[in-house]
């Protein structure tokens, strides 16, 4: 979130705006109070386009301040990119600043390159991603050179080649140079200010910040663990982990037909069937290589633990997973007591097929050949 | 495909007496692999199945075996060393099977490795069926042909080579490169190397959501490839926008990585889509000519 970033960023050298961190909105109105003056007061939200949801307030008085935090704590900030809202459970209370000029500086990790790329447009504070798609020479981007890293020399050329305004350039190297140094320290995906504020009086700050950390990378870095929140993408993770599943091998979707498959490409190929045949995953969910009959059950268990599941299909290609742990798992599962008992078509394929095949056949299960052949029966037992 | 592996390729394992090391390598020996030997810090001077030589350090098993290919079953933390150690005893080719490591160690070891090709991370290896598996893929899917197959994921692959087999449409080499979003080899590496191989007669490219490199490949494939069929496929179509599943570069962001963009670029360049895996077989004898 953005007062993390922004903690970030002031420990790497950038500036930003004079800011208090609160849940509470007493302790708000008390900061106002013992610091007066116009203050902004941005929702924690992890979501884009909170301003327009009205996710930004400003106030000029102790007693305003607390009556909009009121306000805003506890909202749930709604648009279109996310129709079910996000409930704001912090603020951050910023120095209103007057602005004479609106920048971006982004570093990112460029897939097809192999190297950081460095993003810099004069057209600040709108989504860079729209100024890509109507105007992309208005985005200078200078690939990192990884024996060099960063030089001033490389701040200069972006700013130049981006026709930042003159009261930019003299601290604009160590704006790069510090998020430079936070995207390598971090490991970072992404380290982005939008938009990075010109001043009335000469300062060059870093109004929004935004830093995407490498899932992979978080074990380097222990002391960010105690930021990890309560988003929806986040209880995914922590339900995944619970059972013993990587951290990205299971998430909610939006429709309702369960699925199970071993392999993330063969998840998405099942996600994938599932629409050819009119229907909508509930979930995707991938027991990984070599599962255990204990997983799969706990797999089972977890995708029908969501009330919006109407049928289930699991789908196993198995080269190092073998069927026969897989059919034990399933059966395990159905036999738990408090399992929610849904529709299940079953394709079983690979290693220990054929065992695996005889533990279902005895449970009374008879599972399909093909994926597309399981993926059209899953939606039919849906729709029934 | 003798440009990445072949009958004669000499192959050792890195981590061969852990539990992924071991299990993959009988595999593999079973398979006909040819693997001269492995590598365990601490176990050097044992042998794991009997006969294979365990070694303390990269160097000491190239210089005792002339390996010239590694296959790397080592922990995320430890991964990025393991294929340092093997640039640096001069292996030629390394697969590295390990998933979860750090974006930012992959750009260190991609910028400072060039000379050594690596497969992968988080990949399921590659196969020359009939000559030899460096890997974990199931060796009983595959069969002999002259189909190029070269792929991001490991189970769908199965699936797809699967019904390649049944369909009697065999595979010169079939290359895993990875779920990865900074990989050592990509599909336009793959795609070249196919392209000058007179056992390969045709190419699919199994793709799924998130980054460009099919968007690259549709670009070769247009300017280098005029006489060898291609087929695509995108995994992931029916993703939504922001979510990773599964593989650390199956994710889109904004606007690069989405589905729309694949087809388009596959499009322009006349490649063919399969719509789903199971049209692939049909689509790649059509455009052979031959009946599947």
């Amino acid at each position: 979130m953005e007062y993390q970033g922004k903690e970030l960023f002031r420990a790497a050298g950038i500036a930003v705006p004079r800011g208090h961190f609160s849940r509470d909105a007493r302790d708000v109105g008390e900061f106002v109070a013992a610091n007066p003056g116009s203050w902004v007061l941005k929702s924690q939200v992890l979501m884009g386009g909170r301003g327009k949801a009205g996710g930004i307030k400003f106030a000029d008085t102790p007693e305003q301040a607390r009556e909009l935090a009121s306000e805003l704590l506890g909202k749930v900030l709604k648009n279109v990119q996310n129709p079910d809202g996000e409930t704001v459970s912090a603020l951050l209370v910023e120095e209103k600043v007057a602005i004479a000029s609106e920048a971006y500086v982004s570093i990112t990790i460029d897939r097809s390159t192999k190297k950081p790329a460095v993003l810099v447009t004069s057209q600040g504070g709108m989504d860079v991603e729209e100024v890509a798609a109507n105007d992309p020479d208005a985005i200078s981007t200078y690939w990192i050179d990884p024996a060099i890293g960063f030089s001033p020399f490389v701040a200069r050329r972006l700013a130049f080649a981006a026709k930042l305004p003159a009261g930019y350039h003299k601290q604009f190297p160590a704006v790069v140079g510090g998020l430079y140094k936070l995207f390598m320290e971090y490991g970072a995906n992404l380290v982005e200010i939008n938009p990075l504020v010109l001043t009335d009086d000469g300062r060059v700050i870093a109004s929004d910040a935004k830093v995407e950390l490498d899932d992979n990378g978080l074990y380097k870095h222990p002391e960010l663990a105690a930021w990890r929140n309560e988003s929806p993408a986040d209880e995914d993770q922590a339900a995944a982990v619970a059972i013993g599943l990587g951290m990205s091998n299971y998430a909610k979707l939006d429709g309702d037909i369960g699925v199970i498959a071993n392999g993330a490409g063969l998840g998405m190929g099942t996600m994938d069937a599932i629409r050819n045949a009119g229907g909508a995953a509930a979930n995707f969910l991938d027991i990984g290589g070599g599962a255990q009959a204990e997983l799969v059950k706990k797999s089972y268990q977890l995708v029908v633990s969501d009330p919006k599941v109407r049928a289930l299909f699991i789908n196993i290609f198995g080269g190092i997973t073998r069927g026969d742990q897989v059919a034990r798992g399933i059966v395990q599962a159905l036999a738990g007591d408090d399992l929610r008992k849904v529709p299940l078509v079953v394709r079983l394929t690979g290693t220990n097929e054929k065992e695996g095949r005889a533990i279902l056949a005895e449970a009374g299960m008879n599972p399909v050949e093909t994926m597309d052949e399981g993926a059209r029966i899953a939606v039919d037992l849906a729709r029934a | 495909m003798a440009v990445f592996l072949d009958k004669n390729s000499k192959v050792i394992v890195q981590g061969i007496t852990g539990r992924e090391g071991l299990f993959h390598t009988q595999r593999m020996l079973a398979y006909g692999t040819q693997i001269v030997g492995g590598v365990t810090p601490g176990k050097g001077g044992t042998n794991v199945e009997e006969r294979l030589p365990v070694f303390n350090t990269v160097k000491d098993a190239v210089d005792a075996t002339g390996a010239t290919h590694t296959i790397v079953f080592v922990p995320p933390p430890f991964a990025a060393d393991a294929l340092y150690e093997a640039y640096d005893a001069g292996i030629g080719l390394a697969v590295c099977i390990t998933e979860g490591i750090p974006a930012h160690d992959m750009l260190k070891v991609v910028a400072t490795t060039h000379g050594m090709r690596i497969i992968g991370p988080n990949c399921p290896g590659l196969v020359s069926p009939g000559k030899a598996l460096m890997g974990i893929m199931p060796g009983h899917v595959f069969k002999e042909g002259r189909v190029g197959v070269i792929s991001r994921s490991g189970t769908l692959t199965y699936e797809i080579v699967d019904g390649l087999t049944k369909a009697g449409l065999g595979q010169s080499t079939c290359v895993g490169i990875g779920g990865d979003p900074i990989i050592g080899t990509t599909f336009v590496d793959c795609l070249k190397a196919f392209a000058s191989d007179p056992e390969t007669d045709a190419i699919v490219v199994c793709g799924e959501i998130g980054g460009s490199d099919e968007e690259d490949a549709a670009a070769f494939i247009a300017a280098h490839l005029p006489d060898k069929p291609c087929v695509a496929f995108i995994g992931g179509r029916s993703a939504p926008k922001g979510k990773r599943l599964g593989h650390a570069g199956a994710i889109i962001s904004g606007n690069v990585g989405t589905p729309e963009s694949k087809l388009a670029a596959f499009a322009a360049a006349g490649v063919p889509v399969a719509d789903r895996p199971s049209d692939i077989p049909r689509l790649v004898a059509e455009r052979l000519g031959v009946v599947a």
